[in-house]
């Protein structure tokens, strides 16, 4: 199966090619934009950006294996990411990060049996003056209590 | 210039590094990531010295030797506490992770990180978690993958990516789990997968032909050889135990191969082993013995009335004992007619030409390349490395101008980006590889007459008294013209694999004629087909089709065939016509094969593992093989053995040293042959050198397979070499060390003690000796481009026959090795898209095909894009015999 | 007492301040409009005067930098803004790139001008999508008005900004990691030399700058180097972002003249620790050598925390109670550096996996006494002997906590379990 993104990817990733000096360049965007569009970065979308950019795939799977951000594996309709670095555990992250393995009943790097979240520790996301903090889909939620977790969980689980 | 190490002073060479120069003084100095054909990249940490400023400094500090220039007066100290500290450290951390398995590890015995743990001095485990584990991957039938022993030093993907181009082998993930491998499970695609085994440190990547019959290294027999797959003469280590050979390694040269092969040759040894060899000589198809046989023969002779056909994969030796046995006049090539023109042409090329045939090694150094019809990534795969290298040429120079050293990879390869000097690519419709492509400035593909025609236009535009051709590729011969004009060392490669004389002609013109503007010719390379093509042809002889003839004429009876199966070089019914007609025919060849089924008397031959001789590469360079081991039957003797047998006078040459001789006097090309190799009474210490690098439980072990009683070790006549497993002294000549080790370097990496310079030529001299020189300033007499008219009109419906080259299946010995033959394609028939459209055929449908109005062959079609109309692509070696240029028509079932 | 200047916090607060208008209505562009009126040695030469030490966190002067640069090399030139912003206890360059970025484009502008690029790449940690956005969006803004583009202010010198979001990588952070980042590969740092300077991004000398860094530009264009070399210390000038996070009753960001003393951050501007005793400080995010409270009442300057023993880092400070078990903390930080070590030299990517194990199995209540031992010279033994920078990062704060914390150390292995009850408070 060959995937290859939608009219408005294609258009994006000839935009960002034309930044570089160098098609390997585009090589990180790219796989952010199949990620956006599949959910995750799958074999197809690897084999499509190495099409495209005309990089090995071993590369392409190094790229996608050195960072954390791109999910290897399909993820749930939410990606809850919790900080466990040390300014955030200091003032409580990990009791936050427990509730929320508890209460979602999965551990880090699972995703719930309805598909709706998916739970992951995240390394020191730079809101530590605001901490504890965990990310849903890229947007910060900082200053976390257990009130406000239960409220986000139950809010993303309850929406259709 | 020189340096101070430990307050010693030892000369170096400013444009090394420090761990370079130590280890070339021989000095102990562990390193991993370092690799003298990859470079330095820092990255193991393993090399640390401390570094003083100046004589007053005593505090130092840690440099890793890799990543620091040799620069006069430099003053460093290997022994100091904190570099040795740190050292130790390194291997502690390596050790953290590393399994425990050295007794059941392949790489046992011959382990650089076994050697390098020795020599850091890391004793005590001082850790107690559980190690890392990974998942191991199926890479195909040549190497063997475990993970879990990787110590991610990064040369594994530094060699298959960086240096020889390989797409499928990455890094991935992060911290302490990077992870070496393919994307997915699966064949490395690389032809060069092999040299990971060697690369690698310990044994991630280990040799799994070796893994199906392992043996210890140190019980191997090991001696200098050559390879027999291509024409390129790479350098080997055979290594044999209880008479099976079981694996080859590269055995440097710093004048042809460097450190490397290709997989062909590393693997396709195992023909040596085949069920497919003849052990016994035979006779109407009734088992002999060696001591009736031939004085039965040789009675049975009326001399006079035999032929003599030789072969281009027989040694010279061979060829020339046989051209002596039936006289020069009934003593043909056992090549077809138009293949034994080729080789002649370009032997007069070269040997009348003023353009020089450049090693493999100078190849590298070459920086601009014009390509002309020759596949050589299928056919001289080791040439295709080479070619790789020299594309770095010209944009690494900007590095050098930064201050860069060419050591230092990373940086130059940053510099150099994708930036590529000029190749280009004049390919024939009948290149099978595209991987050179990618480096290409341009690729063009065409049929070979056109392919000829650009050539003779480039010459063109580089002299304009070399004649005119039409001009087909607009102002491609110009800037090809430009680039090789404007290079240092221009390039240009060729080859008989297009089939074309006009192919290599107009090559030819291309490097004369790039003398016009600079003084002296390109240099020039040919591709001939088998191990030793040059060397044989170099002995003289008719071509086949004369022996046919001769045959036919009724001017003979009987024949002589030399290590060659007929049948893959002309077609079955003219083979069948001649053998029908010979009364007696006698087959001395280390394979079964449908001629040696039809011998009336056939008769074992040793293979290149099992006899001493000489091959003459592409380049004209005569080297010696030795025999590596003693074949279990006794009958199995060197094809020229059997030759002077059936002579009846066993004793005209009593040795390889007499034969060399009586071919030198005979032929003056052969003038220095003997220098190829040494005399076999040389001795070292008064002794022979044994086979074997360690003294083992006395020669017994040597036949333990065969019998418990201590018997005589084999005579060698032809070689300095033993039979022995009494342990080899250090030989001076590096060239005849059976196998690189030095104390404490037991495995591959032990080569650094075996040349003055690392990356040099070997101590006492890199082996081989060259038999072609050009002559200086020559006129070149150009060649005439092909007129287009000239072409016979093609007979309507018919497709024009190419043969189609394959690294893995095309070269005849090296396919009997199964990994060889797992990965050889079957029989097909290729035709392009368009005339697949046209014919209504599709992939894998099978279509009958006849040749010349030949016998009907059924087989599946392949599409392959790039073949134009009007052409029919044919998978040398699958196919035993592809006519290239006949006719044939194909049809639907 | 005069008000104290605010460089670039000075829109915080401001309603829209991220809308080109609202920020040109308070002055904005004019630094980069007078820097094209200058000569760009001459900003070079400002940018020397002012002594911005680098707010990365090696704190290198970014005017000697920029000096770097090979004045007859022919290949294009490159300025690279790091906006990788992951050392755990650093969150400046985030709220800056949110808050105000109209000044990052205006500082862009002057920086490529200075140093002669003519292509800016501003590289964004992958999870600061608000910032990414708001970075964009001043992008957007700048180049309709026409300040990017072919004729930045009518002035013939064609400046474009692109911006690289990271895949997640601490180490994307080390300037030779995020060219290749940016390059599309792995992001595994380079060996120095060749510096970016000569061979950077795509084989070009390079500047790669901090966010923080970048956005002083105008200022120092506008007022001179002198006078924001006056606002700090000797060498080490202006005023810097300072952030204080953890056990603190006043977490925060504070832009302060460089030179305020880390204990009036951390006591006064912080309020002090959350519990009733302050433990110790990790100045300047999470690499540099954890301070006793004796030991915090110094300048917070480049030089002066290096005489410290410890660094400046990113001025961002993780303060820690007498709640705080310092093997756990230290548990946690080995933790981080064996997850972001990029695996390319032997002493990081084993050594950090290893000194983890030491602390887990420490605080776990498993660890033996002789193992204190072992880990502080399994952690001193990587120092000084890496590729980049990463490596001292990460077995600093650990040798300072196991040397500063030594009898906790050991406690742990003797009790055979963690005092704290193995857990955080809060």
């Amino acid at each position: 199966m060959t995937w290859t993104p939608s009219a408005a990817g294609q258009k994006r990733i000839d935009e960002i090619i034309a930044r570089y000096p160098s098609k390997m360049a585009a090589c990180l965007p790219a796989l952010r934009l199949a990620q956006e569009e599949i959910g995750h970065v799958s074999k197809e979308a690897i084999d499509w950006v190495s099409r495209r950019l005309e990089l090995p795939r071993a590369h392409v799977q190094g790229v996608v294996s050195f960072y954390t951000l791109y999910h290897q594996k399909p993820v749930g309709k939410h990606v809850v990411q919790v900080c466990r670095t040390l300014s955030c555990a200091l003032v409580g992250g990990e009791r936050i990060l427990d509730h929320c393995q508890k209460k979602l009943g999965i551990r880090p790097g699972e995703t719930t049996p309805d598909g709706k979240i998916t739970l992951e520790t995240a390394e020191c996301l730079a809101s530590c003056g605001s901490g504890p903090v965990l990310t849903v889909d890229d947007e910060f939620v900082e200053n976390l209590t257990i009130e406000s977790i239960d409220a986000l969980l139950d809010r993303l689980r309850s929406e259709p | 210039m020189a340096i101070w190490i430990d307050g010693r002073r030892h000369e170096a060479d400013p444009e090394r590094n420090i761990l370079d120069v130590c280890l070339s003084r021989g000095l102990d100095l562990p390193y991993f990531c370092w690799h003298p054909a990859l470079g330095s990249v820092g990255a193991c940490r393993q090399c640390a010295v401390k570094v003083f400023k100046d004589d007053k400094d005593t505090r130092g500090r840690l440099a890793m030797a890799c990543m620091t220039p040799a620069k006069d007066g430099t003053r460093l100290s290997i022994d100091d506490a904190e570099a040795r500290e740190l050292r130790r450290s390194v291997i502690e951390w390596l050790m953290l992770n590393h399994p425990h398995d050295c007794p059941v590890c392949d790489e046992g015995g011959e382990c650089h990180l076994q050697d390098m743990t020795v020599m850091a001095g890391h004793l005590v485990r001082r850790t107690r978690f559980e190690k890392r584990t990974f998942r191991n991957q199926y890479l195909g039938p040549f190497v063997r993958h475990e993970m879990n022993r990787c110590i991610q030093c990064y040369r594994c993907v530094r060699f298959y990516a960086d240096h020889a181009g390989g797409k499928d082998l990455g890094v991935f993930g992060a911290h302490d789990a990077v992870y070496f491998g393919r994307h997915a499970d699966g064949v490395l695609e690389s032809a060069f997968a092999g040299n990971l085994v060697e690369v690698c440190p310990t044994g991630v990547f280990t040799d799994r032909t070796l893994g199906r019959h392992y043996v210890r290294k140190w019980d191997l027999q090991t001696a200098p050889s050559v390879c027999v797959h291509c024409s390129l003469g790479c350098n080997t280590t055979p290594g044999e135990r209880a008479g099976s050979l079981r694996r080859i390694r590269a055995r440097y040269s710093g004048a042809v191969n460097g450190w490397f092969l290709c997989d062909r040759g590393r693997y396709g040894y195992e023909f040596v082993n085949s069920e497919r060899r003849v052990r016994r000589p035979f006779v109407r198809g009734e088992a002999a013995t060696s001591e009736v046989t031939p004085a039965a023969l040789a009675r049975a002779w009326s001399k006079g009335r035999v032929l003599g056909i030789g072969s281009p994969r027989a040694s010279v030796e061979s060829n020339y004992a046989l051209a002596a046995l039936v006289g020069p006049e009934r003593f043909h090539q056992g090549t077809s007619a138009a293949q034994t023109a080729l080789v002649a042409t370009i032997i007069r090329i070269l040997r009348e030409g003023p353009a020089r045939t450049p090693s493999l090694r100078e190849v590298e150094r070459c920086d601009a390349v014009l390509v002309l019809g020759e596949d050589v990534a299928s056919t001289a795969p080791m040439l295709a490395l080479a070619l790789r290298q020299s594309v770095r040429r010209q944009p690494e120079r900007a590095a050098l101008e930064l201050g860069i050293p060419g050591w230092q990879d990373g940086a130059v390869r940053e510099v150099v980006g994708n930036r590529k000097g000029p190749l280009f690519i004049a390919a024939s419709v009948a290149n099978e590889a595209r991987e050179l492509d990618e480096l290409a400035t341009r690729t063009v593909r065409a049929a070979p007459e056109d392919v000829a025609r650009l050539g003779f236009a480039v010459a063109h535009a580089l002299d304009a008294s070399a004649p005119e051709a039409d001009g087909l590729f607009g102002r491609l011969p110009a800037q090809i013209a430009g680039a090789l004009a404007g290079a240092e060392r221009p390039l240009v490669v060729s080859g008989t694999g297009a089939g074309s004389e006009a192919v290599i002609q107009a090559a030819a013109s291309v490097a004369w004629a790039a003398g016009a503007g600079r003084g002296r010719a390109a240099e020039l390379v040919y591709v001939v087909p088998e191990c030793n093509s040059l060397g044989a042809a170099l002995i003289g002889g008719r071509s086949l089709a004369e022996a046919f003839a001769a045959m036919e004429r009724g001017e003979v009876t009987g024949a002589i065939i030399l290590e060659n199966d007929l049948y893959r070089r002309a077609p079955e019914a003219d083979v069948d016509a001649f053998l029908d007609r010979a009364g007696h025919v006698v087959v001395i060849d280390h394979l079964a094969h449908d001629t040696a089924s039809r011998a009336s008397t056939l008769l074992p031959a040793a293979t290149f593992a099992e006899s001493s001789g000489t091959f003459v590469n592409n380049e004209g360079r005569a080297q010696r093989f030795f025999q590596v081991f003693d074949p279990d039957s006794t009958d199995i003797r060197p094809s020229w053995r059997w030759i002077a047998a059936l002579d009846g006078a066993t004793d005209r040459w009593p040795n390889l040293d007499e034969l060399q001789a009586a071919l030198a006097r005979e032929l003056p090309i052969f003038g220095e042959i003997a220098a190829a190799g040494v005399p076999a009474e040389y001795r070292v210490r008064g002794a022979r050198i044994p086979r074997a690098l360690h003294r083992q439980s006395g020669r017994t072990a040597i036949t333990a397979n065969r019998e418990l009683h201590e018997p005589r070790p084999p005579e060698d006549p032809d070689s300095p070499f033993a039979f022995s497993m009494e342990g080899a002294p250090r030989v001076p000549l590096a060239r005849l060390a059976p196998e690189v080790w030095a104390p404490g370097w037991n495995s591959c990496q032990a080569l650094n003690r075996f040349s003055a310079e690392i990356g040099g030529a070997l101590l006492g001299g890199d082996p081989g000796v060259r038999l072609l020189e050009p002559i200086e300033g020559a006129p070149p007499a150009y060649f005439s481009p092909p007129r287009v008219d000239s072409l016979p009109e093609p007979p309507p419906d018919s497709l024009l026959v190419v043969a189609l080259h394959h690294v893995f299946g095309s070269e005849e010995l090296s396919a009997l090795a199964p990994g060889v033959a797992e990965l050889a394609p079957k029989p097909y028939v290729a035709l392009g898209e368009e005339e697949a459209l046209e014919r209504g055929v599709s992939e894998r449908e099978e279509v009958d095909l006849s040749i010349d109005g030949g016998p009907i062959l059924t087989l599946p079609v392949r599409i392959r894009p790039g073949l134009p109309r009007g052409a029919v692509g044919l998978p040398a070696g699958p196919v035993r015999f592809v006519p290239a240029g006949s006719r044939a028509r194909i049809s639907k079932r | 007492m005069t008000e104290p200047v605010k460089i670039v916090t000075r829109n915080f607060g401001v309603d829209r301040a991220w809308e080109i208008d609202v920020y040109e209505s308070r002055g904005g562009y004019e630094g980069a409009k007078k820097a094209l009126s200058m000569e760009p040695a001459k900003v070079v030469e400002e940018m020397k005067a002012a002594n911005l030490r680098g707010r990365g966190g090696a704190g290198f002067s970014a005017g000697v930098k920029w000096g770097f640069l090979p004045r007859d090399n022919p290949k294009p030139r490159y300025l690279v803004v790091n906006g990788d912003e992951g050392e755990p206890g650093t969150f400046k360059d985030r709220a800056l790139m949110q808050n105000d970025p109209h000044l990052l484009v205006e500082g862009i502008i002057s920086a490529c001008w200075a140093t002669g690029a003519h292509t800016a790449y501003v590289y964004i940690r992958g999870e600061l999508k608000l910032a990414w956005q708001r970075v964009e969006g001043a992008i957007a803004q700048a180049k309709a008005k026409g300040y990017l583009g072919k004729r930045p202010f009518g002035v013939d010198f064609p400046v474009e900004i692109h911006t690289h979001r990271g895949g997640g990588a601490y180490i994307c952070g080390e300037e030779t990691a995020l060219l290749n980042s940016l390059e599309g590969k792995r992001g595994e740092p380079r060996l120095k030399p060749p510096f970016p300077a000569v061979v950077g991004a795509f084989g070009c000398p390079t500047v790669v700058n901090n966010v923080e860094t970048i956005m002083n530009v105008p200022w120092i264009v506008l007022f001179g180097g002198e006078a924001f070399h006056a606002l700090g210390v000797k060498g080490d000038g202006g005023t810097r972002m300072y952030g204080l996070s953890g056990r603190v009753k006043r977490p925060g960001l504070h832009e302060l003249p460089v030179g305020t003393k880390l204990s009036t951050l951390v006591l006064e501007i912080g309020g002090g620790p959350l519990g009733n005793e302050l433990k110790g400080v990790i100045p300047g995010g999470s690499s540099t050598p954890v301070l006793l409270p004796h030991e915090i009442d110094i300048p917070f300057t480049v030089d002066s925390l290096k005489a410290a023993g410890s660094m400046m880092g990113t001025g961002c400070a993780i303060v820690l109670d007498e709640t705080v078990c310092a093997v756990r903390a230290a548990s946690n930080l080995a933790r981080f550096y064996w997850h972001e070590s990029c695996g390319q030299c032997t002493p990081c990517r084993e050594g950090t996996g290893w000194v983890h194990n030491i602390l887990a199995n420490l605080e776990a209540g498993s660890g033996k006494v002789e193992e204190v031992a072992v880990l502080l010279s399994a952690a001193k033994s990587i120092m000084g002997n890496t590729i980049c920078p990463f490596g001292d990062g990460a077995a600093m704060p650990i040798v300072a906590f196991a040397q500063k914390f030594h009898d906790e150390f050991l406690r742990h292995a003797t009790l055979k379990k963690c005092p704290y009850g193995g857990r955080f408070a809060a």
